[in-house]
């Protein structure tokens, strides 16, 4: 096999992928066009395989005509699995140092951008619940994936993960157990319901949709690492005009601000925890 | 900025050493094109151009990259992108550990960075992915590449994995690139290495014999059938001469008007 063919191949490849994500924003309305490709190449391959499609243009046509297809391609689009208290650090400067500030406002508005399957909304839940400020706080926990927000509301995880998610909790100034907040039934655990008593869950897109309401805190953590630049700026826009003066932006341990067109708006919080805030 | 005239020398030299190189491994068979029939003479491994390196380690890694980092000089300006396999759940004192050996700059990947001299490398728990600015095209050159971090699924059991950094950076630089799969205990590496070679880009693999472990050498090597077998002392001046041979093809280009 020469190189040349190998790179032919693989340049169809991309116009093909271009040309899948127009068809699904035209028919579907759902807008992947400022993915990061990288990430993108590899999961449509993986989606390639699991429909059984020779190239992306078969799989195009599937999705167009066969609405069906499209919550199967848009869990390898969107899912994100993530982890309780992942970074543990982060966390625990979200609790000794910011939430602190946020005690000070009568009332709470924070938003989880990009929830995907919740882990990161029972955190923080879990974080508010335990720091006395729940009953003040409104969390909204958006994304773009109806299959994923209904996981994130039913807030039922496998128990094998748990052991895990129960050292981070402790690593992230956790108070007591993480069992205080689950019930294990069978091979899973379910989260404590009070723990969503003040939660929204919402359809939201930060390709495409706009902010939707003061927030005093945009938890936001390796989302932005699946979007193309432009697309990164768009989404920290939203969350520019959506923070209070002074409100908190907190993303994953390895994305930063440093690259975007909006990084004059806010200040560096934690560094290395990678907390910002709106000037 | 060096002067053109300085590379013609340079470049021979390096080249006549990387021979020396070669030609005393010879007993060894270390080159896997190494000939079959005695008397046959030695090819040299191809010197690109490359635009970036990638290396994928894992046990044992951590020693072999300090020997090819205390083996490149200050000069060293081709951009490197490393995974090794570390604990996903603490953060890894890779950076400063090769940091201390090294003549160029190392760091830990960074969503977004853009693709600099020096040494990137993989930060527990998230595949590290090369992507061009302009969302795709291919054929980039070093300075339009960033790195894109992902959470993606494990890949053979391992996030950084090797296989997810060689495959997108044979995407993005096709046959501009060189990948290198040194010691380790199991098999990532080995469909990476061999995406490299399809799509034309140089392949070299460390030595099994001189390897901590040689499972994973062995296993690209299989997969693969890389341009150049050898131990770290003939990977490391092979890399220096890919880097001298860039630089004067970069500024061949120039002169003729890019």
């Amino acid at each position: 096999m020469s190189s040349s063919d190998g790179h032919n191949g693989e340049g169809t490849f991309d116009i093909e992928l271009k040309l899948l994500l127009e068809a699904i924003f035209q028919r579907y309305h759902c807008d992947f066009r400022g993915y990061a490709m990288s990430s993108l190449r590899r999961r449509l391959r993986q989606a390639m395989d699991r429909f059984g499609a020779s190239s992306l243009s078969v799989l195009q046509d599937r999705v167009l005509r066969d609405a069906q297809a499209l919550p199967i391609l848009l869990d390898y689009l969107t899912i994100q699995v993530s982890e309780m208290f992942r970074d543990p650090a982060h966390f625990l400067a979200l609790r000794r140092d910011v939430l602190p500030i946020l005690a000070t406002y009568p009332s709470l508005k924070i938003w989880i951008a990009g929830c995907s399957t919740g882990e990161e909304l029972y955190s923080m839940a879990i974080l508010l619940e335990e720091e006395g400020l729940l009953d003040r706080a409104m969390i909204y926990a958006t994304d773009v994936n109806d299959e994923a927000l209904r996981k994130a509301e039913a807030g039922v995880y496998a128990l094998d993960r748990v052991a895990g998610f129960s050292a981070s909790y402790a690593a992230a100034g956790g108070k007591g157990s993480l069992s205080d907040w689950y019930t294990a039934a069978y091979n899973d655990v379910v989260f404590d319901r009070r723990l969503r008593r003040n939660v929204v869950f919402s359809d939201h897109s930060l390709a495409t949709d706009g902010d939707f309401t003061e927030t005093h805190l945009v938890l936001c953590r390796n989302v932005l690492i699946y979007f193309d630049r432009g697309l990164q700026d768009r989404a920290i826009a939203l969350f520019e005009q959506s923070l209070v003066p002074r409100g908190f932006l907190a993303l994953g341990s390895k994305e930063n601000l440093r690259v975007s067109s909006h990084a004059a708006a806010f200040d560096t919080f934690a560094m290395h925890e990678r907390i910002y805030r709106k000037r | 900025m060096r002067a053109i005239c300085e590379h013609g020398p340079l470049l021979q030299m390096l080249f006549s050493w990387l021979l020396d190189v070669l030609g005393s491994m010879n007993n060894e068979r270390t080159m896997n094109h190494a000939p079959s029939t005695p008397g046959l003479p030695l090819t040299p491994p191809p010197l690109g151009p490359v635009d970036a390196i990638v290396l994928g380690a894992s046990a044992g890694g951590v020693g072999a990259l300090l020997a090819i980092l205390s083996g490149l000089p200050a000069s060293f300006l081709l951009p490197m992108v490393a995974v090794v396999h570390i604990p996903r759940d603490k953060p890894s004192l890779l950076v400063e550990a090769l940091g201390a050996y090294a003549h160029i700059a190392v760091c830990e990947a960074c969503d977004k960075d853009r693709l600099l001299p020096g040494l990137v490398i993989a930060p527990p728990d998230y595949h590290v992915l090369l992507d061009v600015d302009s969302g795709g095209l291919h054929l980039a050159g070093a300075q339009d590449v960033h790195l894109a971090l992902s959470n993606d699924a494990l890949v053979n059991y391992s996030r950084p994995s090797i296989d997810v950094l060689f495959q997108s950076s044979a995407e993005v630089f096709g046959s501009r690139v060189a990948g290198i799969v040194l010691t380790g205990a199991n098999d990532d590496g080995a469909l990476g290495l061999w995406a490299i070679k399809e799509y034309g880009g140089l392949c070299a693999v460390q030595s099994p014999d001189e390897a901590s472990a040689r499972r994973m050498p062995e296993a690209a090597i299989a997969s693969a059938q890389p341009q150049f077998v050898a131990p770290l002392n003939g990977i490391i001046q092979w890399i220096i001469a890919l880097d001298a041979h860039r630089a004067g093809d970069t500024e061949g280009t120039v002169l003729h008007g890019r």
